[in-house]
Parts: C-alpha cells; sequence; structure tokens
C-alpha cells in the first residue's frame, strides 16, 4: 500500500473509533461497574451485573430468544435456499426483475412491514374478516411465538438468500456439466458439488439472519405482544424503562459474546476462505 | 470396413435463429483419434457439447454405436469429456476428483483406490492422491482432469482444446502423451482444437470446420497436401495463395504468366486459386527461375528463414534454410505439383 491510499482508510478508522468501538467501550464499561445514585464520581467495578443473568428467569429468556432465532433461521434457510437456487437459473432478463421485486419490501420501514403484518393476522385482521365472512370461527394468529417467527422470516430473509445467490452465482457451470458427465443424476450433483460449492453462502446466510434475529425487539413485540419476552425486550427494558443501564449492558455484552462464538463454530465449517463473513 | 462408433448425421443447431452449426455429419470410428479443427466459432466445441450431451441439436441424429442418444442425458452416456477449464471441483482433493465417477457406479473402495492409484501413474502423477487441486500446476491440473474422466473407461473420451492454456512445451509434451495414452488405452479420441500443428501431430483424422459446416475430412497428410478450398490451406500451415485464371488442363495462368501444373477438369478460363507451400518455393539466381522478385525481409525462425519476396505485386512467403540479403532480387522456382489449384472460395 502506498503511503497516500492509507489516508482513504482515515474516515473509516475515525468512523469506527467514534460510533462502534468508543460505544461499545461505554456498553462495556457500563456492563462491569454499578450505578451509585448519590456519588456519580466514585465508579464501582464488580461482576453483579453478570453475576445477576443467571437467574433462571433470565437463562429462560436468552434460551428461548436463541431457540426462536435458530428456528428462524433454520426456515429462512429451507425456503431461501431454493430461492437463490431458482434465481442462478433465471434468464438474465428476469433475474433483474426477480431481484427487484425480492428487495422492494426492503426498502420499506422494518417497523411498517411488521405492521402490516399485524393488519393482516390481528384478530379484526384480513385472515379472520375472511373466515368470518365465511362464517367460520376466529383464529388467535397474533402474539404467539409463530407469529414472532413468520415476522422474523420474513424480515431477514433476504439475508439468507443474497449471500447464497452470489455463493451459486459464482460457481463454474462447467462443474454441474463435469459431474452430469462423470455420472451423477441431478441429486447426486447437488449433493456433491453445488450444495459443499454454496456452503460458504449458507454460513454467511446464517450468521446474517441469527445475528439480528436474535437481538430484535421489534419484532417480538409488535408480533409477540410483548407475552413472551425475548432477550432484546428485555434489554430495551431495562435501557429504557427500568433504567438499569448497567445490566442491560451486561445483557448486551452477553449476546454479543454468543453471537461471536458461533460466528467462529461457523467458520470453522466453511471450506472456501476467500468469501462470505469472517471475524 | 472399420467400425462405426459415433454417427453425427445433419445435426442444425441454432441460438435464436443463428444457425452455428448447419447439417453436419461424420463417422467416427472405434480406436480413432479424431480432431475437429477451426477458427473460433466454427462450431466445433457446440459440435463436441452435442455428441457429449450438454446441447440438444435442433435437427439430426446422434448415433453411438448405431443407437440414438439424441435425448440422453449426459450422465447416461459411455462418454466421458476433459473440458476446456478442467472443471475439476475446488473442494475435493485429487483421489476424491477421481474417484468421482467410480464412487457414483458404486465400485467397491479396494476397487476404487486400486483404479485411481493405476491412472495417476498412467498419467504421471503418482502420490497426488491428497493434494489440493490449488496447490497444483496447470500441467497438473490438466492431467488429473484427463485422469479424472479415463479412469471411467468411457469408449469416447472427448477434449475441448485441453492443452490451451499450456505453456508451449508442455503443451508439445502432452500432445505426445495423449498420443501414447490414446494408442495404449484403445480409446476413441475426439478432439477439439483450433490449433493447425496440434491437430496434424496427434490426429488420425482431421475435420477441418468453418462457419458451422464441414470443409474437409481426412488424414493429416492428405489434408495438408491437398487442401479442398483455399480456406483449408490457409488454415492447416502457411500458404502462398493466389488468385489466377485456368486456361486449359494442366495449365494455369496467375501474376501475368502460365505456369505448368498438375490439375484439369476446371472449366476453361475459370477463375481460381492457386495455393504455393512456402516450403516448396526455391530461391535461385534472377532469372534462373519462374518467376523474378525483391527480397523484402528475413526473419530467423530456428529451423529455417522466413523470407518474404515481392513479385509483381504479390509478396511470397518462403521457407527456406538458406538466408537472404534484403533488397536483392531472386528468382523463385517450383515444380509443377507444387501447385495447388482450387475453385475459388470467398471467405472473410
Amino acid at each position: 500500500m502506498n503511503s497516500k491510499s492509507r489516508y482513504l482508510a482515515y474516515p473509516y478508522s475515525i468512523w469506527m473509533l467514534v460510533f462502534i468501538l468508543f460505544p461499545l467501550f461505554l456498553i462495556f464499561l457500563y456492563s462491569i461497574t454499578l450505578r451509585n445514585p448519590n456519588d456519580i464520581k466514585t465508579i464501582t467495578f464488580t461482576f453483579e451485573n453478570f453475576g445477576k443473568f443467571f437467574d433462571p428467569i433470565y437463562v429462560n429468556v436468552l434460551i428461548r430468544s436463541i431457540s426462536i432465532a435458530a428456528l428462524s433461521t433454520g426456515i429462512c434457510l429451507i425456503v431461501g435456499y431454493p430461492v437463490a437456487y431458482l434465481l442462478t437459473r433465471a434468464k438474465d432478463k428476469h433475474k433483474g426483475l426477480m431481484i427487484l421485486l425480492f428487495i422492494l419490501p426492503m426498502w420499506m420501514n422494518m417497523l411498517l412491514r411488521t405492521y402490516a403484518w399485524m393488519t393482516i393476522l390481528g384478530n379484526t385482521g384480513l385472515i379472520n374478516s375472511f373466515l368470518n365472512l365465511l362464517n367460520l370461527p376466529n383464529v388467535n394468529l397474533l402474539y404467539n411465538n409463530k407469529a414472532v417467527i413468520l415476522g422474523m422470516v420474513y424480515n431477514f430473509l433476504p439475508f439468507m438468500v443474497f449471500p447464497i445467490y452470489t455463493a451459486l452465482n459464482k460457481m463454474d457451470r462447467s462443474l454441474i456439466e463435469a459431474a452430469d458427465d462423470l455420472g451423477a443424476d441431478g441429486f447426486t450433483i447437488f449433493k456433491r458439488v453445488i450444495f459443499p460449492l454454496s456452503l460458504p453462502g449458507v454460513i454467511s446466510g446464517i450468521v446474517m439472519v441469527f445475528m439480528p434475529a436474535v437481538s430484535t425487539f421489534v419484532i417480538p413485540r409488535l408480533l409477540g405482544g410483548g407475552k413472551n419476552v425475548l432477550i432484546g425486550n428485555l434489554i430495551e427494558k431495562l435501557f429504557l424503562v427500568t433504567r438499569d443501564w448497567n445490566f442491560g449492558a451486561a445483557l448486551s455484552m452477553i449476546i454479543l459474546i454468543i453471537i461471536f462464538i458461533s460466528i467462529k463454530i461457523l467458520n470453522i465449517l466453511k471450506i472456501d476462505k476467500e468469501s462470505g463473513v469472517s471475524i | 470396413m472399420k467400425e462405426s462408433i459415433i454417427e453425427i448425421s445433419s445435426i442444425v443447431k441454432k441460438y435464436d435463429d443463428v444457425k452455428v452449426l448447419n447439417e453436419i455429419s461424420f463417422n467416427v470410428y472405434k480406436n480413432e483419434f479424431v480432431t475437429l479443427l477451426g477458427p473460433s466459432g466454427c462450431g466445433k466445441t457446440t459440435t463436441l457439447r452435442i455428441i457429449g450431451g450438454f446441447e440438444a441439436a435442433n435437427e439430426g441424429k446422434v448415433l453411438f454405436e448405431g443407437k440414438e442418444i439424441n435425448h440422453l442425458p449426459p450422465y447416461k452416456r459411455q462418454i466421458n469429456t476433459v473440458f476446456q477449464n478442467y472443471a475439476l471441483f475446488p473442494h475435493m482433493n485429487v483421489y476424491e476428483n477421481i474417484a468421482f465417477g467410480l464412487k457414483i457406479k458404486k465400485l467397491k473402495d479396494q476397487i476404487i483406490e486400486n483404479k485411481v492409484r493405476k491412472i495417476l501413474k498412467l498419467v504421471g502423477l503418482e502420490n497426488f492422491e491428497s493434494r489440493d487441486i490449488d496447490s497444483l500446476s496447470g500441467g497438473q491440473q490438466q492431467r488429473i482432469a484427463i485422469a479424472r474422466a479415463l479412469v471411467n473407461e468411457p469408449k469416447v473420451l472427448l477434449l475441448d482444446e485441453p492443452l490451451g492454456a499450456l505453456d508451449l512445451k508442455l503443451r508439445k509434451d502432452m500432445q505426445v502423451e495423449l498420443k501414447n495414452i490414446q494408442k495404449s488405452l484403445g480409446i476413441t479420441f475426439i478432439y477439439v482444437t483450433h490449433d493447425q500443428e496440434e491437430a496434424l501431430t496427434m490426429s488420425d483424422r482431421i475435420i477441418v470446420m468453418k462457419s458451422g459446416s464441414i470443409q474437409q475430412v481426412g488424414s493429416p497428410i492428405n489434408i495438408y497436401n491437398e487442401p479442398i478450398n483455399s480456406f483449408v490451406a490457409d488454415f492447416i500451415g502457411e500458404s502462398n495463395i493466389i488468385s489466377g485464371v485456368m486456361k486449359d488442363d494442366y495449365q494455369v495462368s496467375f501474376l501475368g504468366k502460365t505456369f505448368e501444373c498438375v490439375d484439369y477438369g476446371f472449366k476453361k478460363m475459370e477463375n481460381v486459386h492457386i495455393v504455393i507451400r512456402p516450403e516448396d518455393i526455391d530461391i535461385v539466381k534472377k532469372d534462373s527461375g519462374l518467376i523474378n522478385g525483391e527480397v523484402k525481409s528475413v526473419i530467423f525462425k530456428g529451423v529455417h528463414y522466413e523470407i518474404n519476396v515481392l513479385a509483381k505485386n504479390f509478396e511470397f512467403l518462403i521457407q527456406s534454410t538458406k538466408s537472404s540479403k534484403i533488397g536483392n532480387y531472386v528468382g523463385l522456382d517450383f515444380n509443377p505439383d507444387d501447385l495447388h489449384v482450387m475453385r475459388e472460395m470467398h471467405y472473410e
């Protein structure tokens, strides 16, 4: 790298420092200190905030958050992989339109998109109105875990599709022909060649979906009705309602560590070193 | 009579109404090394892909041992392909790549291992089993690609410019090796290349193609010595192609002079092309040859010199082991049977 081009990295470095590293450091600081309302000048260091987490109530919240996020990620993978595959096989002239249709909802605010689901699933919503029309009984669709998972899948699906699409798209067509030539039928080609080569994309997709899914608070609040609190809601409440920033910060650090560990594990599985997310 | 293994009859292939193959027909005999030769865009690779099953012909038939295989997918054909870019699986090592086809056939592990060992020995890459594909050189990858196809013991092996990415020295070595492999295994090879020298070196028969049509089919010697038209003459080796007129049987006129030749059966005064190979022209003293000219350039090519001589507005290319001085006036001499007269053919 020559000396001039190094300056180009400065704006981003400063941005990182001010808006990412510094706040992260503050969160860390909050997580290991105690609030002293009488004297803000003295800081007491403690691990008490982390200790508080091991109350079964909070652990359960975390376990529930992780399992709902994992389930949503799994559904995204099952739904998203075929979509990505079809996108790569589409003719060039249709491809642009298909991708556009796919990212179009992402141009809208996430809050708005999630609200839209409330009007579809609600007691007086689209589906129930339709059922009433047919004189069928109302069904409870909103304010349960299923609605939360639906909201997560809907919101985060593109983050699964695009990394897989990219991995599949850059795959050399002649590899598929070679497998075909060597006697592999369609399923074998997928199992032995296409899927293993798309694994970096799959792993990136999992990371990209799991991360926001485990920490979101908007979707469980709107579609879950706040009945089943997830870790995101808990942190939000601690910061904004209870104003226990120290415990909130500790919980944030715990999520951070869990995400970090899961990415590390996924990276071990990754074969292609050049693509995808790596930390 | 030799036995055909592949018969191509009246194959037509169109891409968006553009005909890329126009009624192609030819036979490939058992244990033969056939080369499809032509410039890029002539349809040779498309022809190969139709035989391999990767493309479907719009019209015509592909027969394999007498049976039509038009609708048979590649994995059901007893044909294997060596791809131009090798198409080795990057997520597998050398052993897994070669064993790919054998594992699909569900052979016993021990048998697979023996076959992989044997084929690696054949291509000269023993003990390479656990190497990553990325760690191999171009030439080594090329051999693995050949091994991966050959290990399945196909009846026909298709090779799509497999030596294109190799350097000259390696290419020459591989040409000889490929020919040896083909002879020792007795497998039919169909080889695609745009390199005429490669075609001449390896083939039993060459099929010369141009813009989706076959120009000439014949042995290397036959095609080199008796090109059917000026395109083939020009494509196979270097040639001097001169426009002329056939005065009478055995009488051809070009560059303002009438020469004796061995060709006959043309219409009187028919416009023709005369092809003279650069090595068939002798440089002699001025006025003692058939035509005089001025030496324009001399290039040393190793074995011979390449000399350009301008004679009556035509610049002759001559290959000679003796050098000449630029600016000298010399005579050019050739024998009647060195003149190859062919009907005029227009090509771009």
